[in-house]
């Protein structure tokens, strides 16, 4: 490549365009940055496949129920990025779902209480277990994965305990069971698609035209376009999607509309997006993921950093343990077991969040949750069984985690990261 | 140069447990000079610097800053103070670019928000000031840099903050030869724009090659603090390796012996 140097214009900074950062994208996935990019793949390739294979994946029932399979995965995955993103780990994350989920069933159908009081008691459930375990952690310095992996057959026990060594709680709030098994009016989901799209819109646009206007380099206005355009589309058709009559016997019920969780899961990833991206406490977190003692001679409170990642975690699986029993309809021993653990955490590494810390973002979970709600349910419609399913989705954890330990010596190899 | 130093330590004495490491050391810094703190292994001069630093908390001695008694007891004092140590270490992130390194710690922000802008703004003013034309663009992760564009990014940092004095640990440690011009040349621009540099450094060509003074640790004592026009390079090393070079250093002093 020759550069011709234009007398009077600075070369050093070159003009940002579409290309441009095209090129750029391209130099940083081949330094070993891959982002998303496996996780898309692999979308594709898993979503035509499974099409192909069995052709109900691709009915508008079926659409709706990746949402509703995957929601919980997905919201534990997002509370597990913040835990990667420090280069912690937490084992107990899925349990403790399972935990709060209890709390939530005994708070509402043991002792009667509404709601929002048994939806206050899950969550302060796990915002009390993220601080004892975040505690353990940071002050007195036991690795995450023992302290967790005892937390894991802690919790299991305390589960136990709550639901009285195995009875099946019933949960019959129409308020929590509307989360997984309602739907809404398709007017609703066309009017939160519009205001996210606009909203989308207007941020990156008045972020560039500020930027622009300080004489500082900014997104070209065909990129936003760009940017905005793929949300617009890919958006549209799953609102288009979801509205569309899932009932077979339209006269008896009518089925149609984005399920309530989505909205849920949509309002999280755009909060904690904001917090990591946008706040200081966010620039701390990934600070102390990738060098802990630089964070520290800063004057970041590594400590506390550490305790309130492990509290957003924990947090985050009592909502997933929510979601959980809004699925079942009840909660029983083994609610946040068995697997959703590994899919979580497989989920958010599939999604590009690293596993040695210092990279990863809250979108990650929805990419990876994606992949592993196809793989499950696309698995569960082949009717392979569940032998099956374990086996495929512990071997795309571990492709997953491998990918990420590759790219990462590829780009310090290259210099990227 | 200027009459009243920036940064006056008198009489420092440090210990860990019954191993007295600092005897009684003074250390001085003027605005607008390099200082060099030259010393063998074990000499204390990274002890001194975090004494300095408020890492350690001296067991005994006067911190004059500026004219003014001063106490430091973390290292937030001495950063409220204007004193910034670049640590042989660095303490970047990698996974962090250039701007965000630079404020890490002590961001800028608009309310809850970070403000990127404000903070971009005074990063490339500062790099500019330093004139650092290495660098591609500031936001470029720390990653990609090479060892020269990194001590480059440290140092910036420290001077982010309107800061006085600058301690800078052994800069040129690890780079080649092209990038150890280039650090020494930004180390002269830093006291040429008015600061107190202190540099330590165990490479005397790099020391005679920017050093307005030099000041020699000797096992935990100060043993001289002159010109550097005034001594020879075989002198410093006379003043690292035994304490004295004929009139000059420790006079009645062998070893730890008082």
């Amino acid at each position: 490549m020759s550069t011709t140097i234009v007398p009077g214009r600075q070369a050093a900074a070159p003009a940002p365009s579409i290309a441009g950062n095209f090129r750029s994208y391209i130099a940083r996935v081949r330094g070993g940055d891959m982002g998303a990019l496996p996780a898309i793949l692999g979308l594709i390739v898993l979503c035509t496949a499974f099409a192909v294979l069995r052709p109900v994946f691709l009915s508008a029932t079926n659409f709706a129920n990746l949402f509703t399979q995957g929601a919980a995965i997905t919201m534990i995955a997002m509370g597990l990025v913040f835990v990667l993103l420090l280069g912690e780990i937490d084992l107990s994350a899925g349990y403790t779902s399972g935990v709060c989920a209890a709390v939530l069933a005994v708070v509402m159908s043991q002792q009667g209480l509404p709601w929002y009081v048994g939806v206050g008691a899950a969550v302060l459930t796990g915002v009390v277990i993220g601080l004892v375990l975040g505690a353990l952690v940071a002050k007195l310095g036991i690795p995450s994965f023992v302290v967790t992996l005892a937390a894991f057959l802690a919790f299991q026990g305390l589960l136990l305990v709550l639901v009285q060594e195995g009875t099946n709680i019933a949960i019959r709030d129409p308020v929590i069971i509307a989360i997984e098994n309602r739907y809404l009016p398709p007017w609703l989901g066309w009017a939160l698609y519009a205001v996210c799209v606009l909203a989308y819109a207007a941020v990156q646009l008045v972020r560039a035209r500020r930027r622009a206007g300080r004489g500082l380099a900014a997104d070209p206005v065909g990129l936003i376009a760009l940017r905005v355009g793929s949300l617009a589309v890919l958006g549209g058709l799953a609102v288009y999607a979801l509205n569309l009559e899932r009932s077979r016997n339209v006269l008896l019920v009518s089925l149609k509309g984005v399920p309530v969780v989505v909205p849920i899961v949509l309002a999280l990833l755009i909060f904690w997006t904001f917090v990591l991206r946008r706040t200081a406490f966010g620039r701390h977190i990934y600070a102390v993921g990738g060098n802990a003692e630089a964070a520290r001679r800063a004057g970041i409170n590594v400590d506390l950093i550490r305790v309130s990642a492990f509290v957003i975690c924990s947090g985050l699986a009592s909502v997933g343990g929510i979601i959980l029993a809004s699925q079942a309809s009840s909660v029983d021993p083994s609610t946040g077991g068995s697997d959703v653990l590994l899919f979580a955490v497989g989920a958010a590494v599939i999604g590009g969040t690293s596993l040695f810390g210092g990279k990863g973002r809250v979108l990650d979970a929805i990419l990876g949750g994606a992949v592993v709600a196809v793989i499950n349910n696309g698995m569960g419609l082949m009717g392979y069984s569940a032998s099956v399913k374990y086996i495929v989705t512990g071997a795309v954890l571990l492709l997953a985690a491998g990918v990420d330990a590759l790219s990462r010596k590829r780009a310090a190899a290259s210099g990227l990261r | 140069m200027s009459s009243q130093p920036v940064l006056e330590i008198r009489g420092l004495d440090k210990s860990f447990g019954p191993v007295q490491v600092l005897h009684h050391v003074d250390l001085t810094a003027h605005a607008g000079e390099v200082t060099a703190l030259v010393g063998d292994n074990g000499a204390g001069k990274s002890t001194l610097v975090k004494c300095i630093g408020g890492t350690y908390t001296a067991d005994a001695g006067e911190y004059v800053f500026d004219g003014r008694p001063v106490h430091i007891t973390s290292p937030r004092d001495a950063a409220d103070l204007g004193i910034e140590i670049v640590y042989q270490d660095l303490a970047l992130c990698d996974n962090l670019d250039i701007v965000q390194n630079m404020f890490l710690g002590r961001e800028k922000r608009s309310g809850l928000v970070l403000d990127e802008a404000t903070m971009e703004e005074m990063a490339a003013k500062t790099l500019d000031g330093l004139s650092v034309r290495t660098v591609k663009s500031i936001r470029q992760l720390v990653s990609s840099l090479s060892g020269g564009q990194r001590q480059t990014v440290a140092i910036a940092k420290a001077v982010l903050w309107n800061s006085k004095v600058v301690i800078l640990d052994e800069p040129t440690a690890a780079l080649g030869v092209a990038q150890t011009a280039q650090v020494l040349e930004l180390v002269r621009r830093l006291a040429d724009n008015g600061l107190a540099v202190i540099l330590i450094s165990h490479n005397l060509n790099d020391v005679f090659a920017v050093s307005d003074r030099i000041s020699a640790l000797y096992l935990g004592r100060m043993a001289a603090q002159v010109k550097t026009s005034d001594v020879t390079h075989a002198q410093v090393v006379e003043l690292i390796t035994s304490g004295r070079s004929g009139e000059l250093g420790l006079q009645n002093v062998n070893g730890v012996t008082a």
